[in-house]
């Protein structure tokens, strides 16, 4: 794919690029009722070619670490870099994937696609070229003259994907990004993510809610903990690679997400503070099925 | 890959373009015959013209009977022309070049003031909704212009410009540039500011952003501000043409009544009714191919 991809005349991060690095990362802002902590001292680091997920319950912060890392936000405390370099500002070294795909509507899927090339100033033919075998690789050169608004969430969530890869980022950054798509959806795009994250071997932060999807995806799991968010616990996930879909079925994916669900749960409920207590919530757990309480909230 | 029976699939599910694509797929046999294709394409359309005969039809007959037994009721029908009067006006002065010049001389003090205002709303618009300085500097200012009708401005106007041909220009100008710049404004303040990260995430850089962003996202408001203005525009003109012109078609109108030609009164009006009708459908053609992704719309 690499190959291919170089062909086309696209750039390709090295390898060995791609090492992202947060030291004690903290943010605060004010409000009228005074300074609000969003998250406080995250410490965690990607390695080139790993995929690391963030895990934690809505409102933790999760995306302030994601914002901070595409250069949107300046941490108010400690440090993120990636490569060694602390970040200035947005840039297209780091792709970004959004939650509503964010696609630009006036603009086709090919020249949705084509948009970090124009910027970076390829000629137009070069990067239709380019784009094309983008597109090729997710399935969608039939649909390159579509605007989004003819699209599925798949297809824009595809598109979304290569458009920030057509830069050759070192790192993509990924906001809870198939949240608003179906559950059979989101397990295909799962894999469609994995496949490509697999042969580009590109460094990936992936931000979630879903226990299951961070285990199927990720080599680490960061677990937030609720407001001011912060690492809870790193857990690994030594299952093989590649993954089939059926490894949710295996005993040690059961037992990772086991482990994940009392960690979220925790949170969740810490989260909730004074509006429900322990005793209140006793039984719950078994009537969603052994559903976590923070995927039902 | 799974095969979708095009008659029995509930289309609801999948995206349009994924229909399309299909429906473009399918062997030529097993398409609806032509004529029937057209039909349920076109039949919403087809209604819609019909009535839209029926009630223009019905105006005629109304206007005709009125007019015809001269009725009077407090309204007073007695004096004015039949429909048949201004066909006959219509026929007499369609095509001396009286009427001609008239025509010509409205519609180029429109086109000179629509676009003068255009050109200096639109660009003022985006800058004003770009940058909040000059945004709190000029903006009271639009603010106590704004309410003012451009009529109001015919004495001041012929005070301020040397020939009448100038003012009333300016009149024409003052009518569309308040509706194009706030709309323009509108336009601006309702970019999804995401959409602005993920054009910084690829490497766009402010004046990249403006242009692939901020003025294609405002593009559907300008054209509602264009639209406006040009109806304000006529206002403005025949009223302008009516009180201080030498010539044009408001000028005509005002001359038709002075001189007692009843009739030439029907055809001023209907004429300007036309020309609006030509210019807001020219506006129209003109932002369907700016917006080619708003064609379902």
């Amino acid at each position: 794919m690499i190959e291919l991809l170089r062909q086309a005349g696209l750039n390709v991060a090295p390898h060995s690029k791609g090492r992202i690095l947060v030291e004690h990362f903290g943010l605060r802002y004010p409000t009228i009722d005074g300074e609000v902590e969003a998250v406080r001292d995250i410490s965690l680091h990607v390695e080139p070619g790993e995929f690391v997920s963030i895990l934690g319950p809505s409102g933790c912060g999760k995306s302030t670490l994601l914002n901070a890392l595409a250069g949107f936000l300046k941490p108010t405390d400690g440090s993120v870099s990636v490569d060694g370099e602390p970040i200035s500002g947005p840039g297209a070294d780091r792709g970004m994937i959004f939650q509503n795909y964010s696609l630009f509507p006036w603009k086709t899927v090919v020249e949705n696609v084509e948009f970090g090339l124009k910027m970076a100033g390829m000629g137009a033919s070069t990067r239709r070229v380019a784009a094309r075998t983008l597109l090729g690789l997710t399935g969608l050169t039939d649909f390159e003259n579509h605007y989004p608004d003819r699209l599925s969430g798949g297809m824009k969530q595809r598109v979304g994907i290569v458009r920030a890869l057509a830069t050759g980022p070192r790192i993509l950054l990924l906001d809870e990004p198939f949240g608003a798509l179906d559950a059979q959806t989101r397990l295909i795009m799962q894999q469609i993510l994995t496949n490509i994250w697999q042969q580009l071997r590109i460094s990936v932060l992936f931000v979630t809610h879903d226990i299951d999807e961070a285990i199927f995806l990720s080599d680490r799991v960061y677990v937030m903990t609720a407001k001011p968010g912060g690492v809870k616990e790193v857990v690994d996930i030594p299952l093989a690679r590649p993954r089939d879909p059926s490894v949710c079925n295996a005993d040690a994916f059961i037992t990772l997400r086991g482990r994940l669900m009392n960690l979220i749960r925790e949170e969740s409920l810490r989260a909730m503070g004074g509006e429900m207590n322990a005793d209140a919530l006793k039984g719950i757990a078994t009537n969603l099925g052994g559903r976590d309480l923070s995927q039902v909230v | 890959m799974r095969l979708v029976d095009l008659e029995t699939t509930d289309k609801s599910d999948i995206a349009p373009a994924v229909v399309e694509h299909l429906e473009a797929c399918r062997p030529i046999s097993a398409q609806a015959s032509p004529a029937k294709r057209w039909l349920r394409m076109n039949g919403q359309a087809l209604q819609t013209a019909v009535l839209g005969m029926i009630s223009v039809g019905l105006f005629l007959l109304c206007w005709q009977l009125l007019t015809a037994n001269r009725v009077d009721l407090y309204v007073r029908f007695e004096n004015v022309p039949s429909p048949a009067d201004v066909l006959a006006s219509i026929r007499r002065e369609m095509f001396t070049t009286e009427f001609g010049s008239h025509l010509l001389v409205s519609c180029r003090r429109i086109f000179i003031g629509f676009a003068l205002a255009a050109v200096l709303a639109i660009p003022g618009g985006l800058i004003m909704g770009r940058f909040r300085l000059i945004r709190a500097v000029v903006f009271p200012v639009t603010e106590i212009m704004r309410p003012i009708p451009a009529i109001a401005w015919v004495p001041m106007s012929i005070m301020l410009w040397p020939t009448s041909e100038e003012s009333i220009l300016f009149i024409t100008f003052l009518g569309s540039f308040f509706p194009i710049l706030i709309n323009t404004l509108h336009g601006v303040d309702a970019v999804d500011p995401v959409l602005v990260r993920a054009a910084k995430c690829l490497g766009a850089g402010e004046i990249a952003i403006f242009r692939e962003v901020y003025l294609p996202s405002a593009l559907p408001q300008i054209f509602t501000g264009l639209t406006v203005g040009m109806g304000v525009a006529w206002v403005s003109l025949i009223a302008a043409e009516m009180i201080s012109g030498q010539f044009g078609i408001g000028y005509f109108t005002w001359q038709a009544y002075s001189l007692v030609q009843y009739s030439d009164i029907a055809l001023g009006m209907v004429t300007i009714g036309v020309l609006g009708l030509g210019s807001s459908l020219g506006l129209r053609l003109l932002g369907r191919m700016l917006m080619p992704w708003r064609a379902g719309r």
